[in-house]
């Protein structure tokens, strides 16, 4: 079977460069799976079989691992790719008001790319931000201490622009006032001891 | 004497630009490896051994001695592999040393790399790291470009490359043996051990794993000796700790304590407090894995190993969760169910099923469908994870379980339709206690 999968001049020289790190080929399957992803945008089951005989195995040990690593796509996704996290310390700090307004302002469900292209909706699992969150991971870039209202803003900000893969150091917004945080938790009132 | 910001002190001299070489060196960074390069592998060995170093990443095992493991006659390459993975709830200092002190990192990989006879390192990134990626690689290449790295360091005759790797979201990435076959191109399943990976590690050879902290650490006590580091701390818990903390406090951040700090004092000092309107429900002082403490827990507990064993945690990661009074215990449990349930890699069926139970009964008792016995079964599935593992996630699911239950039981019940029979609820928990950590 011939595949008319290719990649660029470009990719393919700094594909052979990665490789060359490392002792064993198949070490660099990680590194190469984020070129192809670059490249590509995701991960199809063509470019998995190119990637297997570039590291001389199997295509279905590239997909064994494209499956089990949460940052690879073997579907297309949003042009904004909008992974908001979800564990504890985010969730302590309003993590559900922000999903909840990205999921309305978008009427996309988490796991959902809008019809237009222009952004999927992830939840993830802790991301290394908690003392700023609730935070999001925009593409490649961290957005921290995020309000109801900065999702508005940045939504709107992210439709006018065109993504930068090179652009990764975080934005990091004031702190929420204590009233902003509170109001964030409209659904769980205080657990009033004696009630129990 | 209180002890210096061993870690800290830099980036607070100059914020901003202390990731610059120039800034680190002004700091007295590199001389440490200079001085090691000068030092044999079992000087360099013992002097970690003497200072107490305890791992960061969150098992607490003596960095010294974990270096002494690397067999000297071995014929294979050996490896330094630096796990900068850093996801464990909670936790965030890693990303905070390597954004702002990456040569702090590097240092204490070179110095680990020359104790262990390592030529060829590697600084394991999580894959959503792209900014301290960034800064990590720009720190490498000035290194390369002063001859720090790379033929004959420093102007030594000792050879040593390193290579930075990044995965791709895998909580069990971060374990050490899954590290390795994520590093190998694989699935991040962790291994059976023995082998240990000193004995066969990397590509099946000797390798050392330490966290990014840990050999941030190291420079400095190589360039000052481990008498002078022994000075802080207390005995089983020498030196400083980083503490990442997050919740409704007021200064969440990044900070660098003394070891056997009090946990109260710094809750109420540096952090300032609760967020105005919210009371404290229970702190988790090292990383979601470890059990929570109530307020009476807290009150004198002291932040270091033997302290936070002897009230029942762990110092863990030292990722220090404050949990309001404003959410229900039941939530949060519920929350980090999911957490455990979607990274188990599940390959064994304690771990695989019964995270998945666990969340699944938390979802049920919160729609008010549940009833004691699904309390119970929570309490029964944990004693039946802890210690029945390949590796320690499944107890890192355990854990959280039996201590949020055992500590907030009548959440657990008050969501119950039924009525719950507190003295039989109490009676399981009294069964299941068995594995929770205490003090030894």
């Amino acid at each position: 079977m011939t595949s008319t999968f290719s990649m660029s001049d470009d990719a393919v020289r700094e594909i052979d460069t990665v490789i060359q790190r490392y002792p064993d080929k198949q070490a660099a399957m990680l590194p190469v799976l984020w070129i192809v992803q670059g490249e590509k945008g995701w991960l199809s089951p063509e470019a998995m079989v190119w990637v297997g005989d570039r590291l001389g195995c199997s295509a279905a040990a590239v997909q064994a691992v494209v499956r089990f690593y949460t940052m690879f796509d073997e579907a297309p996704v949003g042009r904004w790719k909008l992974q908001v996290c979800r564990t504890l310390s985010c969730e302590l700090m309003g993590a559900r008001a922000v999903i909840d307004r990205i999921r309305d302002k978008l009427g996309i469900e988490p796991g959902e790319t809008t019809p237009d292209g222009e952004f999927t909706l992830q939840e993830v699992e802790c991301l290394a931000s908690c003392g700023t969150g609730p935070m999001l991971q925009c593409n490649l870039k961290f957005y921290e201490h995020l309000t109801p209202d900065r999702i508005d803003a940045l939504l709107d900000e992210l439709r006018g622009r065109t993504p930068d893969p090179h652009d990764v150091r975080p934005v990091i917004f004031e702190r929420p006032d204590p009233g902003t945080y509170l109001a964030m938790f409209p659904r769980s009132g205080r657990v009033e001891a004696e009630s129990l | 004497m209180a002890a210096p910001k061993i870690l800290m002190q830099r980036a607070l001299d100059r914020p901003g630009e202390s990731h610059v070489l120039e800034a680190y060196e002004a700091g007295g960074g590199y001389r440490a490896i200079r001085k090691a390069l000068g030092m044999s592998p079992d000087a360099l060995i013992d002097e970690l051994k003497k200072s107490g170093l305890r791992g960061r990443g969150g098992a607490g095992f003596p960095t010294g001695t974990k270096w002494s493991f690397i067999p000297r006659d071995s014929e294979k390459p050996r490896y330094l592999l630096c796990n900068s993975d850093e996801s464990e709830p909670g936790t965030f200092k890693d990303r905070w040393l390597l954004e702002n002190d990456p040569h702090a990192v590097l240092e204490g990989m070179m110095i680990a790399a020359v104790a262990i006879g390592s030529h060829l390192m590697f600084n394991y990134f999580r894959g959503e790291f792209s900014y301290p990626l960034e800064r990590w690689r720009a720190a490498v290449e000035e290194a390369y470009r002063k001859g720090y790295l790379g033929k004959g360091i420093f102007g030594s005759d000792y050879d040593l490359e390193t290579v930075t790797h990044y995965g791709a979201g895998a909580y069990i990435a971060g374990e050490e043996t899954g590290m390795l076959e994520s590093l190998e191109g694989k699935k991040a399943l962790p291994r059976n051990k023995p082998p240990f990976p000193a004995v066969e590690g990397l590509f099946r050879s000797p390798t050392v794993i330490n966290n990014t902290e840990t050999l941030a650490t190291v420079p400095w006590i190589i360039e000052h000796g481990a008498d002078a580091y022994v000075q802080y701390g207390t005995e089983k818990s020498r030196g400083t700790k980083l503490w990442s903390c997050s919740g409704p406090i007021a200064r969440p951040g990044v900070y660098e304590l003394e070891m056997g700090h009090d946990l109260m004092e710094f809750l109420e000092g540096d952090l300032g407090g609760l967020m105005e309107g919210i009371g404290l429900k229970g702190v988790i002082p090292g990383g979601s894995s470890v059990p929570v403490l109530t307020l009476e827990e807290c009150r004198g507990a002291k932040l270091d190993y033997e302290g936070l064993r002897e009230r029942g945690s762990l110092v863990g990661s030292g990722g220090f969760m404050v949990i309001g009074d404003n959410v229900s215990a039941v939530d949060c449990l519920l929350n980090l169910a999911h957490f455990y349930a979607h990274e188990s890699c599940g390959q064994c069926t304690p771990c695989r099923e019964g995270c998945g139970w666990i969340e699944q009964l938390l979802h049920r008792i919160l729609a008010g469908n549940g009833t004691q016995t699904d309390v119970e079964t929570i309490l029964r599935l944990s004693d039946n994870m802890v210690g029945k593992t390949i590796c320690a996630l499944a107890d890192a699911m355990a854990w959280p379980a039996v201590a949020f239950i055992k500590k907030y039981p009548q959440e657990f019940a008050a969501l119950c339709p039924e009525p719950v029979d507190m003295q039989s609820l109490a009676a399981a928990i009294g069964k299941a206690d068995h594995i929770l950590p205490r003090a030894s």
